[in-house]
């Protein structure tokens, strides 16, 4: 799938949800299928610190796509980097250095978004760009 | 005489309204407490009706602005006891007025080797604004530790003061915790060694008397916002001596006596101490607070609160698998609180979409929840305007959060 039909995806699944209550409920269900991250890589290396909860990220080539994995210790977080990694992994460094991330917007997570809050969806969107760049500069050396 | 809740609330505008369609429970007074319409009428009448620069006009307006200015300085003068108008100084919140002595204190009195003392129950800013004098000055900070009820212990207190001991600084009130600190002990035994004492009073202020002569504390800080007065205004009273004595903080216009390119001469307290414009409209918005809860009756706040304290944590301890974090039994009306395996802030995202505001996380007290292991608590903090209907709400919200997390 494209980038683009992830998103659209994603945004079709929450479009049924009216209420908070089932969007957080879903985000539940979703954190369930986050590739988890290998537990060696679950230190402070890789620790994304959100204000309150924790997230950590890792970062692969798989052949010329980059692959993440992640955790958190809350699970709404959880789930939002689920969506992260869903919409995101498997991609070139390339494409996602240059993604727009529309759907936050489109189902509502942008309140989360504002670099105040404190389940960092917004770390979590820099750090994986930065993983990108990082890949796409060593690919082109 | 008791609350009349009904006719209380009706006094707060913003309680009475919905979030997520659900009517709002506020239950983050911790953090800030809503205002009075009195409060907010006199904020909107300065700026309609009586706004001009204050201390420096020859004009109408400037002398009667001025004069309502000095008279909010009585209003919390009066308030707090203290014995002059000039031991109360204006300043942006406690923050400011705890910084004001780390760095005017400091600089005088504190050198290479020096101590000073605070607590495991501090806020963050009384915490910081130490550890960077301290490393100004090469200096030491000694930390009374707690118990497991969130209560300080005194013995060890008592330990740790010695020769070197310069100034100690605690809170009267946990904001993490609530436990209520026996400051008038803690500023005895260091007056025992005339070691002055700060006490931050952000968290207690609001909720009963405070009387400074009687506590005979050097310095007490507090904050207009989390006494349902405006934002930005807060108190900063010192000692006379300490103030006459102690060097300016901030410095620029009002504060001065006379300027040359030689020198500068200091003006009398407490305008030595509030350089530049004053924030006046919220020291006259902080009077009206102070009137407004005078009026309610601070013997009333506190039985009531007590009351619905009682009632919380009965309610709440009924909650399987929550676990109260400070169980001190003297305590202002906050509850902080783990749910078993439920991570605090999962938790507060759904209390919050149940129309309840509460606060998640460490509460600017990383101490504190160090010294518990844990990373941070739910925090109910209950004020006078609240009822036993909305800890029913919480009650409920917690239902839902476990449900959906258990």
């Amino acid at each position: 799938m494209t980038l683009q039909e992830r998103q659209d995806e994603i945004i079709e699944e929450f479009s049924i949800f009216d209420d908070w209550m089932d969007k957080y409920n879903y985000l539940i269900e979703l954190s369930k299928d986050l590739s988890e991250i290998d537990p060696k890589y679950k230190t402070n290396e890789y620790l994304i610190e959100g204000c309150q909860s924790k997230v950590w990220l890792y970062a692969e080539m798989d052949g010329d796509k980059l692959k993440f994995t992640a955790d958190s210790d809350a699970i709404i977080t959880k789930g939002i980097a689920a969506l992260l990694v869903r919409v995101l992994s498997g991609l070139t460094p390339k494409e996602i250095m240059n993604a727009d991330l529309y759907f936050i917007d489109k189902i509502g997570l942008q309140q989360n978004l504002s670099p105040t809050r404190s389940n960092g969806l917004l770390a979590m969107v820099k750090q994986m760009k930065l993983y990108a760049m990082a890949y796409n500069a060593k690919m082109n050396q | 005489m008791s609350i009349d809740i009904q006719k209380v609330r009706s006094d707060f505008p913003i309680l009475n309204q919905r979030v997520y369609q659900k009517p709002l429970v506020y239950l983050d007074n911790g953090a800030t407490t809503q205002k009075p319409k009195v409060v907010i009428d006199e904020v909107a009448k300065i700026y309609s009706q009586e706004n001009a620069n204050i201390h420096r006009g020859v004009h109408y307006l400037s002398e009667q602005l001025t004069q309502k200015y000095e008279d909010a300085r009585k209003v919390v003068q009066e308030f707090i006891h203290a014995a002059h108008g000039h031991e109360v100084v204006f300043t942006s919140g406690t923050t400011e007025s705890i910084n004001t002595i780390a760095y005017s204190f400091g600089e005088k009195y504190i050198h290479e080797g020096d101590e000073i003392i605070i607590s495991t129950l501090e806020h963050h800013a009384n915490i910081v604004p130490w550890q960077m004098l301290c490393e100004r000055k090469n200096a030491s900070l000694k930390v009374i530790p707690v118990n497991d009820k969130g209560e300080l212990l005194l013995d060890e207190y008592e330990k740790l003061i010695a020769s070197k001991t310069k100034i100690v600084a605690v809170n009267h009130v946990s904001n993490a915790l609530g436990t209520i600190n026996d400051v008038k002990k803690i500023i005895d035994i260091a007056h025992q060694k005339d070691i002055p004492v700060l006490i931050d009073g952000a968290q207690s202020i609001q909720h009963g008397k405070v009387d400074v002569q009687e506590l005979d504390c050097d310095f007490y800080a507090f904050s207009g916002h989390k006494i349902y007065g405006p934002n930005g205004i807060g108190v900063l009273y010192g000692k006379e001596k300490w103030l006459n004595e102690l060097p300016p903080f901030m410095t620029g216009g009002e504060m001065i006596k006379n300027v040359t390119f030689e020198k500068t001469t200091f003006n009398e307290l407490p305008f030595k101490f509030e350089a530049g414009t004053p924030n006046y409209v919220g020291a006259i918005g902080l009077a009206k607070a102070i009137e407004y809860i005078q009026g309610i009756g601070l013997e009333n706040i506190e039985s009531y609160e007590k009351e619905l304290l009682e009632y919380a944590t009965q309610k709440l301890s009924a909650v399987d698998g929550l676990k109260i974090i400070g169980t001190s039994a003297k305590k202002i009306s906050v509850i902080s609180f783990i749910l078993k395996n439920i991570h605090h802030y999962d938790a507060g995202m759904v209390i919050d979409k149940m129309g309840v505001a509460v606060r998640t996380g460490h509460h600017c007290a990383e101490p504190v929840m160090h010294r518990f292991n844990i990373e941070g608590t739910i925090r109910a903090s209950f004020a006078f305007y609240n009822t036993k209907e909305e800890v029913d709400r919480l009650c409920e919200a917690l239902m839902t959060v476990k449900q959906m997390f258990g």
